[in-house]
């Protein structure tokens, strides 16, 4: 006779569970145990059929099989109802004790810093003493922030500015819905457009009023701080958010039908890719000719003047655009998927 | 300076300008810029490279008109200039063998942008590998983080959206340490250039000023770019990106851009703290410990997954686990074993997704072990690419693995007690795990299918993808026969590296 889960009963998982279900004592379980082997033995196997022996065998063994699944259908159940709970608290609590030491630690660690503007701080060398005695005569920008980071750290900030386009181009990936090959749009552009003329109404008179008045305002701010970035406080970053802003209100104020006259997709591909390969290949001439030791014959201006600065103020007017342009589409693409 | 010295900057430039203009091209011709981006890389590189096998020392080259500790540098020597002419190579090979299914992942009007990510992604290696300004690498850490989750969500289903979610959280934790740690260096020490940032570190070590900030520093760059690589507690994010994203996404995201974060962290040892305070600091031991538990438990991992390309994923865990373990130990033998398993590694573990994908696509697009029984024989070479690139993970003499393996063992050598058991314990019981899960997969890919399975007629693999293919082989083996030459670049390299 096959010995195969003849034990089914006195497996420790079984006899676990059966605690857990009756309250048995070890005393009972052994009581059980001794009946039951008692029980096997009992029969006169020399009078059974070999059939029925075998019968009872396979019986008992898929009662055993039968017992086994819903006891691991139980243990799974507890697992992704309780148990999972269970972990997930455990998680958040050593995730909050990690964030809590490490705001303690980080905290501790800036007390040992120098102090901010402390004039004997490390901060202040010889780096900072010439961007600040010499940029203007080197740079030819009244704005030392502006001499910092479009000349002496450009590469630096052509990094940056590749990163904005690197950005657009990933959310272009993640959200552009496109059109078919024919150029007949998908259900899901149908659904979005849809959406999107649900969700935001635009008959507005108020609305519409201002942005007529604030608009135009905001852009030749926009502008006005990026043609004076070499020369005030600004740049091409700050201005080209702020033109961005105002492109994004007369879009809200009017919609896509009548932002789409000024401002496609084109319109953002071709100013995006002029603006940056004008920047890379500018600098990459005035790199070139830097680290090869050769004048690169740029004009410096007078300092002060709004013609000044060298190259900064066209690169600032490349970064402006980039940016606007970047903010703009990602408004777009974020509410309906396109322009 | 002649025309060679400019050709790292030459490399990058080029990189970044065809990212920009490819958003303008059409489909085909974007691949094509792409292709021809890499190949002009790898020539630069093997050009740059030959340069500085004749120079005693590296050379700075100035970013800009005005001299290093006030504009931007890039700094070449021969070790940067091998790991760029690895990296090139390397990504010209899984290009070739992995463009033609591009399509099967990435939609056609998205495939320029899919281009424009691997040309900056290539730019952002290059200038990791090169750069001499802690900050630079922040601002091209940015660009490749965002450019490795575009790669991957190109292929745009629920698996890769959750498995994006959870890189974009684990890589901007990473680079978020990493940003406060070069904060709070630049406030102790005021320079953000390598080599006056070495000398104000050891400053501050000698005068004992700021001793508890550097320590934060220290710790809070190396969790950042060790999260960032992928070591071992770390590498939560690692299977799911490499095993849902489009296949050669994942031969580029873990082949080359998981090695440049340790570059860059080699570099942040060798050049900015230097390697005795390492050693006082005990951070080598951390890695250590971490790469030897990687070496192990990722490998027991990858035994239990059933899912090939699952199972690949924690595979490179583990092989990242050996350059922290040969990192670790602190020792020059130990860090040039190191640095030569980036590149085998690299090289291999590309190769090995890649020719994954073929066996993949001819059992029918199924992942489990049971649908590929028979696949070496469905796509032969993808077959013997497969098991040669198995051996070199499991470490057969001949090719790339053995000789990392080997080197590792002697470098630990060099010590007594613990770390030399440790090493070698941990190289045997890798190599025996490595053993079987890769001689699982091998048997099953060449056994006769059990299952009445209908495998659906697929187009053949075009012959210059197999080509390529095949030539990964041979730089497999190339790298496990004629290691000696590199290895003393290497050596050479490291001596004139900080």
């Amino acid at each position: 006779m096959s010995k195969r889960r003849s034990d089914w009963q006195t497996r420790p998982q079984a006899r676990i569970r059966k605690w857990f279900q009756q309250g048995f004592t070890a005393l009972d379980d052994e009581i059980i145990n001794q009946i039951s082997q008692q029980t096997i033995q009992q029969p006169e196997v020399s009078q059974m059929m070999e059939a029925q022996r075998e019968a009872m065998d396979t019986r008992r063994y898929e009662r055993s099989l039968a017992l086994e699944r819903l006891e691991r259908h139980e243990l799974q159940a507890w697992v992704r109802t309780r148990g999972r709970k269970a972990i997930g608290r455990v998680y958040v609590a050593l995730a909050l004790a990690m964030a809590v030491l490490m705001i303690f630690f980080l905290l501790e660690t800036v007390a040992h810093m120098p102090r901010f503007g402390d004039p004997n701080a490390p901060v202040t060398n010889e780096v900072t003493e010439r961007y600040i005695t010499r940029g203007v005569e080197e740079t030819g920008a009244v704005n030392i922030v502006a001499g910092m980071i479009l000349d002496y750290r450009a590469f630096d900030t052509l990094g940056e500015s590749t990163v904005l386009f690197i950005a657009a181009s990933a959310v272009l990936i993640l959200l552009r819905i496109d059109r078919r090959k024919d150029g007949t749009p998908v259900q899901e552009l149908i659904a979005a457009e849809s959406d999107d003329r649900h969700y935001e109404p635009r008959a507005d008179r108020i609305l519409q009023g201002s942005v007529m008045v604030l608009t135009p305002i905001i852009l030749l701010f926009g502008i006005y701080i990026i043609l004076n970035g070499h020369l005030s406080p600004g740049g091409g970053f700050s201005g080209g958010a702020i033109i961005s802003a105002g492109l994004i209100l007369y879009l809200d104020a009017f919609g896509f039908d009548k932002a789409g006259r000024f401002f496609t997709y084109k319109t953002f591909a071709w100013v995006s890719f002029f603006s940056l390969s004008f920047y890379a290949l500018a600098k990459a001439y005035s790199f070139y000719m830097g680290a090869n030791g050769l004048p690169s014959g740029i004009p410096l201006g007078t300092p002060g003047a709004i013609l000044s600065g060298g190259l900064i103020m066209p690169l600032n007017i490349a970064v402006g655009m980039v940016v606007s342009c970047t903010m703009y589409i990602f408004y777009a693409l974020f509410r309906k998927g396109g322009l | 300076m002649s025309l060679v010295h400019n050709f790292p900057f030459f490399s990058i430039l080029l990189c970044m300008v065809a990212g920009i203009f490819s958003s303008m091209l059409k489909k085909e011709a974007a691949k094509w810029v792409t292709l021809s981006v890499s190949l002009g890389v790898l020539v630069l590189s093997a050009f740059t490279l030959h340069l500085t096998l004749g120079l005693d020392d590296n050379y700075p080259f100035m970013m800009g008109h005005v001299p290093a500790p006030w504009g931007n540098e890039i700094r070449i020597g021969r070790l940067e200039a091998l790991m760029a002419t690895g990296v090139s190579a390397v990504l010209f090979l899984s290009l070739i063998a992995g463009f033609y299914h591009a399509p099967a992942f990435v939609s056609e009007q998205k495939t320029n942008l899919y281009c424009i990510m691997v040309d900056l992604a290539l730019a952002a290696v290059l200038v990791l590998i090169y750069t001499n300004d802690l900050f630079t690498v922040y601002v091209f850490i940015e660009i490749m983080t965002i450019a490795s989750c575009a790669l991957v969500v190109v292929r745009q289903n629920g698996h890769t959206l959750v498995a994006i979610t959870r890189y974009m959280i684990m890589h901007l934790f990473g680079s978020g340490l990493l940003l406060l740690g070069i904060a709070m260096l630049y406030g102790i020490t005021g320079h953000l250039l390598m080599e006056p940032l070495g000398i104000a570190v050891r400053q501050l070590v000698l005068t004992g000023q700021y001793n508890g900030p550097l320590t934060v520093v220290i710790a809070l760059i190396t969790a950042g770019l060790a999260i960032k690589s992928a070591m071992f507690p770390f590498h939560g994010w690692a299977p799911d990106t490499y095993a849902f994203a489009p296949p050669l996404s994942s031969a580029i995201l873990s082949g080359i851009i998981s090695k440049a974060y340790i570059f860059v962290m080699i570099k942040f040892f060798y050049r900015v703290v230097g390697m005795e305070l390492i050693i006082s600091q005990q951070v080598h031991q951390f890695l250590f410990i971490c790469g030897v538990a990687g070496m192990i438990i990722a490998s027991v991992l990858a035994i239990s997954q059933r899912d090939i390309r699952r199972m690949i994923a924690y595979s490179s865990v583990a092989q990242i686990g050996y350059v922290y373990m040969g990192l670790g130990m602190g020792n020059t033998a130990g860090v040039e074993a190191a640095v030569f398993q980036m590149l085998v590694h690299a090289t291999v573990k590309s190769v090995l997704f890649l020719s994954t994908y073929e066996l993949i696509n001819v059992s029918g697009d199924r992942k489990r072990f049971r649908y590929l029984h028979g696949a070496g024989y469905r796509n032969v070479p993808a077959g013997i690419v497969f098991t040669f690139a198995a051996m070199s993970m499991v470490g057969i003499p001949f090719t790339g693995g053995f000789i990392v393996k080997l080197n590792l063992a002697i470098s630990g050598m060099a010590f007594g007690g613990w770390v030399r058991a440790l090493v070698l314990i941990a190289l045997a019981m890798s190599t025996l795990l490595n053993a079987v899960y890769f001689l699982h997969t091998v048997v099953s890919i060449y056994r006769r299918p059990t299952q009445e399975l209908v495998y659906p007629a697929v187009d053949p693999m075009p012959r210059y993808a197999a080509a390529a293919m095949l030539a990964s082989l041979l730089l497999i083996v190339y790298l496990g026969v004629g290691s000696e030459p590199i290895l003393q670049v290497i050596e050479t390299g490291l001596k004139t590296f900080s």
